[in-house]
């Protein structure tokens, strides 16, 4: 079996911008390999490098075996891809759009129903619809469609979830594990860190490097750093006056929590109280907590812009 | 005043009802957070808000004008920002404000005097002369919340601010509000992200164009007993 990405020492710049810089991974079979990075970080351009729209600078890459560049055509025929903006025809119908990307790989949507079957029945009530007439998470499923119409080998997906609300993630996010347990390689990015911990691995990706790989469960263990959940009546000074004591590492907020780490862990715990207590926040409560998903890619991308 | 009231408020497309009676009230210097699934009817009703869109039926005022007779008062005195679309890529940071102020109606000497106090806050007066484009993301959503309130409304409407963002510059985004409400802004905001619900206020959720919940955070995740505004919203539009 061929491994479904492999990709080396890849480079790419616009003019002075480095988009990407020294990028290597591989993706394995039945893998679902995210990658987590915010707008800009170099995401689409490393999609367009393997989906063979664009050339490195430098490097090589290959999908199912077969080389970015000089077997260009061959992959573009096994390969699913959902580019980050809405890219499906919107004065089509959802049935015409389907039906035209089926035709395009040679296909109809009858041959592979069976893997689009599930994504299908939710969108088959609109099929009449236009397809710039659906919600966002209807036109993510639509776009989800076309891309497997030809049951590619390797699916990619740039941002499938970006403004897509939470009901419809989920939705979609039960998707991908449905096909990654029939054998396709996906890789995927996203900026939502909730979704991390759904890939079997993942890539942190910043200004077009790679900051770490490896699986969501390792990059939480690897974090031991003491951490507290805090919270007070009124937020918004708790946070500026957490940020302004001197031993404080960093302090966001996370939901109805402040994060809080502290440049001595529990050593500093005594002063902090001390410094808190003229304050007089009401309902203050502090306790321990592990990091998430979140917090570890935070910590990684700051010590990154150091 | 109360900035936002509504009262049975409803838009029909034909015989599709996007917005179906909504009624409630934003209080002042309130963040006050808007969420639904997608095609729940949340653009639509703020659109109404903005007074982009005229409603079917039912009242609302928005900064104490009406929404059918007064639409471009509102125009003027509220603030609008947008994830998809907010400045313009091809003009300057300069520019962008300069635009953005005429467009609100500012005097030139206003918009010099702005400009000089934004762009010295946002410590970007080295930037001044960059094309948008040029700039980091968290540099544009800052610039583009500043140029959003840079004629002082007393309200401003955040479509989905933080879409696409990393999650330190959300955060940094999210002080931003902090900051506005505590000078007494009101904020209207729309996010996908159930984290940042929990910095809010008050929130309301919409479900097939109604409004099937709005209060706390807290007091939302106890009546749905949920752990997190996650599960709240999973219960709630599920329900359907």
């Amino acid at each position: 079996m061929k491994t479904p990405i492999v990709v080396q020492d890849v480079h790419k710049s616009f003019g002075k911008v480095k988009a990407l810089h020294d990028i290597s991974f591989t993706v394995n079979e039945g893998e679902l390999f995210g990658l987590i990075g915010p707008d800009g970080a170099g995401k689409s351009t490393l999609f367009r490098i393997l989906t063979t729209l664009l050339l490195a600078d430098k490097g090589q890459a290959t999908v199912n075996g077969l080389d970015v560049v000089k077997d260009y055509k061959a992959i573009r025929k096994i390969v699913g891809y959902m580019p980050g903006r809405f890219s499906l025809y919107q004065d089509l119908t959802v049935q015409e759009n389907l039906d035209f990307f089926a035709t395009i790989f040679n296909t109809t949507v009858a041959a592979n129903y069976e893997l689009i079957e599930e994504i299908y029945v939710q969108i088959a009530p609109f099929k009449d619809r236009p397809a710039g007439k659906l919600s966002g998470g209807m036109k993510q499923k639509l776009a989800l469609c076309c891309a497997l119409v030809h049951k590619p080998v390797v699916l990619f997906l740039d941002e499938p979830t970006t403004g897509v609300d939470p009901v419809s993630r989920k939705e979609f996010w039960e998707m991908l594990q449905r096909l990654r347990k029939k054998g396709i390689a996906i890789l995927v990015s996203t900026p939502y860190m909730d979704e991390a911990m759904l890939c079997d691995r993942v890539a942190l990706i910043q200004n077009g490097s790679l900051l770490e790989i490896d699986t969501p469960q390792h990059i939480i263990a690897q974090n031991n750093k003491p951490m507290w959940a805090v919270r007070a009546k009124r937020m918004y000074p708790l946070i500026q006056d957490l940020r302004s004591f001197p031993e404080t590492e960093s302090c966001y907020a996370f939901g109805e929590y402040l994060h809080l780490t502290l440049k001595h862990g529990e050593a500093d715990l005594d002063k902090l109280h001390a410094y808190l207590q003229p304050k007089g926040h009401e309902e203050f409560s502090m306790h321990p907590i592990q990091a998430g998903i979140e917090d570890c890619f935070m910590e990684l991308m700051k010590s990154e812009k150091v | 005043m109360q900035p936002i009231v509504t009262k049975e408020l409803t838009k029909k497309f034909g015989t599709f009802i996007a917005t179906n009676a909504i009624t409630f009230e934003v209080k002042e210097g309130e963040i006050f957070g808007f969420l639904g699934a997608n095609g729940a009817g949340k653009t639509t009703a703020m659109r109404m808000l903005c007074g982009l869109l005229r409603p079917s039926s039912g009242e609302a005022k928005v900064a104490g004008f009406d929404v059918y007779k007064q639409a471009d008062r509102i125009k003027q005195n509220i603030g609008y920002m947008s994830q998809r679309f907010s400045l313009y890529e091809d003009l300057k940071v300069k520019e962008n404000i300069r635009f953005y102020g005429g467009i609100y109606g500012l005097s030139n000497n206003t918009i010099k005097e702005k400009t000089k106090q934004l762009l010295q806050k946002l410590q970007m007066e080295a930037e001044a002369d960059q094309l948008v484009s040029a700039l980091p993301l968290g540099w544009k959503q800052k610039l583009a919340f500043s140029v959003a309130i840079l004629h002082d409304p007393s309200i401003v409407f955040l479509d989905e601010p933080t879409g696409g963002v990393d999650p330190v510059t959300r955060r940094q985004f999210w002080d931003l509000i902090y900051e506005a409400a505590g000078r007494g802004v009101t904020v209207f905001v729309t996010t996908h992200y159930m984290d940042e619900a929990e910095y809010c206020d008050r929130i309301s959720i919409m479900v097939d164009g109604r409004i099937q919940a709005l209060d706390t955070p807290r007091q939302l995740k106890a009546q749905f007993q949920a752990e997190s505004m996650d599960d709240v919203f999973l219960k709630l539009a599920r329900g359907k």
